[in-house]
């Protein structure tokens, strides 16, 4: 006797939970519905970045490794749930695993004790700069995602990312992924829909610290860059990341790009 | 509500005038543009005199570049970036450690010009921004031949041409943080002083000229805001730097939209000045009068906003408000002066029109009585207390010697409230508990905190800001990395 599959309701991720767009639209994706976010819920998504930061940021960077190479263990095991090529999953697992050596790395080559002529214990230590805004290519749908959201993470900052608008089931399937890391709730948020809108939403947020335009789409950067000027928004652009190498070889750009130095001077002595 | 006479102390100590001799300043009339290693006269600007805030006389005539100036400038600047590139990193460092050394050689000449173009006290030019120019050309010299071992052992190229534009609180310091990080990684750079404080900036240039550092390698061009707009929006640049106000540095990077222009801005703050009850008070009070009064209060990271525990509050603000009264005021040239004159009459406007709107949302003023010279532009050193964290004044940046005053009771509400600003560039922390004093300065968003010392300066510590106060970092390795390209 046949069986009747049990298909799969796509939903955002924000703040930990799987929701519906509030705006109660979708769109279609292959099979599947999926929703199409809106500025509200991008609002929402930021809220709850913004939220999850102190807890996220207090971590001990070693915790916070660890949590990163979970997400790479649990991805590497339900590879076969997500319908992308073998080899980007792999890069993917290996982006995440790169990554989240680097939690405890960052301090060291980013800061150091400044050698100041005066009695002063001073340095320089690089700590995250807040939410990031994370707008990711429509392909590869998976590695062009984990690759910005991995240097975001494992430099302790929290993010909303819009996901692929052409294909965006993988993205939002990695949620699930995430779900079962430890990664905390509000830590990373997805959201689907039109990439023109979200990203205008996102680069107009006066309270997102960064965004990391992964679009490759010129005209779309210019006027991220325009939004995010209003409020000094840090603006990083990327060309799509697609393949391992990719993602790591400017690792240093990708993760600095989402860090603030801070330089504490403390007196020695009376 | 005490009024303005009631609170007003007056000065009872008497000093003999120390004037710093200007004999050996030598300034010619008028100065050109300087581009391609010489001043030129300008093809389509003007020229404009520069003025002594303290006396409103003018001390020299300036040209100010136009547009096919500009173009001159940035192509001079593309002409000479290879060569400069090309030659080995002990060769361009050697050359910075001859502009580092011709500073220090120069250095009274130095501190008494700026003195006399932007007000400040020669004290502090002679004692502070000149001595720190120079250790920056020394610092950054050093890293001439060692860049990549301060970006994590990666290869580096330079970004090309910089296009530098920089304030006039501190002339010469910010064009010696803009350039020498700039001209150690390879680049070349068009540099634009501030309308009113131009002439140390051109100083600097007849150095560059002493150093025979080669031709087009520094250009430096004065003008006004619109001169600075038109720059950035010029062809031929890589990189943009620019110290200066938010609203300008939001400017700045909306016009850069799109181009691809790397971007680093030190904009401005409203920074935190936080004393516990466990400070030193007494030196907490010297530490709070250096942090606003420093540079009549002309400081970005200037401690504005005062947060005091409020077991000892009516303490500190009592020994702030009689050390205030010790404060001098007047002539920038005497070696006595601790707070000079302010830098112009638009500046001084601004800072009227918020003590106006302090007073006029409830907070209580207190202004310092001291004869003020009659002519120039001057304010005396002002404190208000009852601010309210909405007030004008506990919000926006004044940018002169007017310190507001909140309090608070725990340490999460010092952070809360230290925190609560769009900017966040630097903070100061008072008190002896070591334990305390780092878990604090790991809480406030700022990019410098200070533990029991304020307005401190080093070119091997990182500088910059947090949140609309800026991004990027100038000073130490940290202060390369905007002028490299990571391979």
């Amino acid at each position: 006797m046949s069986r009747l599959t049990v298909r799969k309701t796509y939903k955002l991720f924000i703040g930990g939970a799987f929701v519906r767009s509030e705006s109660g639209r979708y769109d279609r994706a292959g099979d599947f519905n999926v929703p199409r976010a809106s500025r509200k819920d991008v609002r929402d998504a930021v809220l709850a970045a913004r939220k999850a930061g102190a807890g996220w940021g207090s971590r001990t960077a070693y915790n916070r490794g660890q949590v990163l190479y979970r997400a790479a263990e649990a991805l590497e095991s339900r590879a076969a749930d997500f319908a992308v090529p073998h080899g980007e999953i792999e890069a993917s697992v290996d982006v995440l695993v790169h990554y989240a050596g680097w939690t405890d790395k960052l301090a060291p080559v980013l800061g150091g004790v400044n050698p100041v002529a005066a009695p002063f214990l001073s340095f320089s230590l690089p700590e995250p700069t807040g939410v990031v805004g994370v707008v990711a290519p429509h392909e590869p749908e998976l590695l062009g995602l984990v690759a910005e959201l991995a240097p975001a993470l494992a430099a302790a900052n929290t993010v909303v990312a819009i996901v692929s608008e052409s294909s965006p089931l993988a993205g939002l399937d990695l949620a699930e992924v995430l779900g079962v890391s430890d990664v905390p709730a509000g830590v990373v948020n997805l959201l689907s829909g039109r990439r023109g809108e979200l990203a205008r939403a996102l680069g107009g947020h006066h309270d997102l610290n960064a965004i990391v335009d992964a679009a490759g789409d010129r005209e779309l950067a210019a006027e991220i860059d325009r939004l995010a000027a209003e409020s000094v928004t840090r603006v990083r652009h990327s060309r799509p990341t697609t393949g391992y190498e990719e993602a790591v070889r400017d690792a240093l750009d990708r993760l600095e790009a989402l860090t603030e130095l801070k330089t504490a001077w403390h007196p020695i002595g009376a | 509500v005490a009024t303005a006479d009631e609170t007003r102390t007056k000065l009872a100590w008497d000093y003999a005038p120390a004037p710093e001799s200007a004999d050996h300043v030598r300034l010619r009339e008028s100065y050109g543009l300087f581009i391609g290693g010489e001043f030129r006269d300008p093809l389509d600007g003007g020229r404009v005199p520069s003025v002594n805030p303290a006396s409103e006389q003018p001390i020299a005539e300036i040209a100010h570049a136009g547009a096919r100036d500009l173009r001159a400038a940035i192509e001079a600047a593309r002409a000479a970036q290879p060569g400069w590139a090309a030659l080995s990193g002990l060769e361009r460092g050697k050359y910075l450690f001859r502009i580092a050394r011709l500073i220090q050689e120069r250095a009274r000449e130095l501190a008494v010009v700026e003195s006399m173009d932007g007000g400040k006290p020669v004290r502090e030019s002679r004692d502070v921004d000149v001595p720190l120019a120079a250790a920056h050309f020394f610092h950054y010299a050093g890293w001439t031949d060692k860049l990549s071992y301060g970006v994590g052992g990666r290869s580096v190229e330079p970004l090309g041409v910089a296009a530098q534009i920089v304030p006039w609180n501190f002339p010469l310091l910010m064009a010696a943080w803009k350039l020498a990080p700039a001209l150690a990684c390879g680049n070349t750079a068009v540099l634009k002083p501030a309308e009113t404080t131009p002439l140390s900036a051109l100083l600097l240039a007849e150095i560059c000229q002493e150093a025979e550092l080669p031709a087009g390698v520094v250009q430096i061009v004065p003008g006004d805001g619109a001169t600075g707009a038109a720059l950035v929006r010029s062809d031929g640049i890589d990189k943009v730097a620019f110290t200066g106000s938010t609203a300008v540095g939001k400017d700045i990077q909306a016009a850069l939209a799109g181009r691809g222009v790397s971007l680093t801005l030190e904009l401005g703050g409203k920074s935190a000045n936080i004393v516990f009850e466990d400070a030193a008070l007494d030196q907490a009070v010297e530490g709070i009068v250096n942090g606003i009064f420093f540079n009549q209060g002309h400081v970005c990271c200037a401690g504005s906003r005062l947060l005091i525990q409020e077991s000892v509050a009516d303490t500190v603000i009592a020994k702030l408000w009689e050390r205030m009264g010790r404060l001098r005021v007047g002539d920038p040239l005497d070696k006595n002066t601790d707070v000079g004159a302010i830098n112009s009459r638009g500046q001084l406007e601004r800072i009227e029109e918020l003590v106006a709107a302090g007073e006029g949302e409830g907070a209580v003023r207190r202004t310092v009585a001291c004869e003020l010279p009659q002519r120039g532009f001057w304010f005396a050193p002002t404190l208000f207390t009852e601010v309210a964290p909405a007030h004008r004044i506990a919000v926006e940046e004044i940018f002169g010697p007017v310190v507001s005053v909140l309090t608070f009771r725990t340490q999460a509400e010092a952070i809360e409230k230290a925190n609560n600003s769009t900017y966040g560039l630097a903070a100061g922390i008072w008190t002896d508990k070591g334990a305390k004093a780092f878990e604090v300065a790991s809480a406030l968003q700022a990019g410098v905190v200070w533990q029991n010392t304020y307005n401190h300066f080093d070119p091997t510590a990182a500088f910059g800001g947090y949140k609309e106060s800026g991004f990027g970092r100038e000073g130490g390795a940290a202060g390369l990395r905007p002028y490299l390209r990571l391979s």
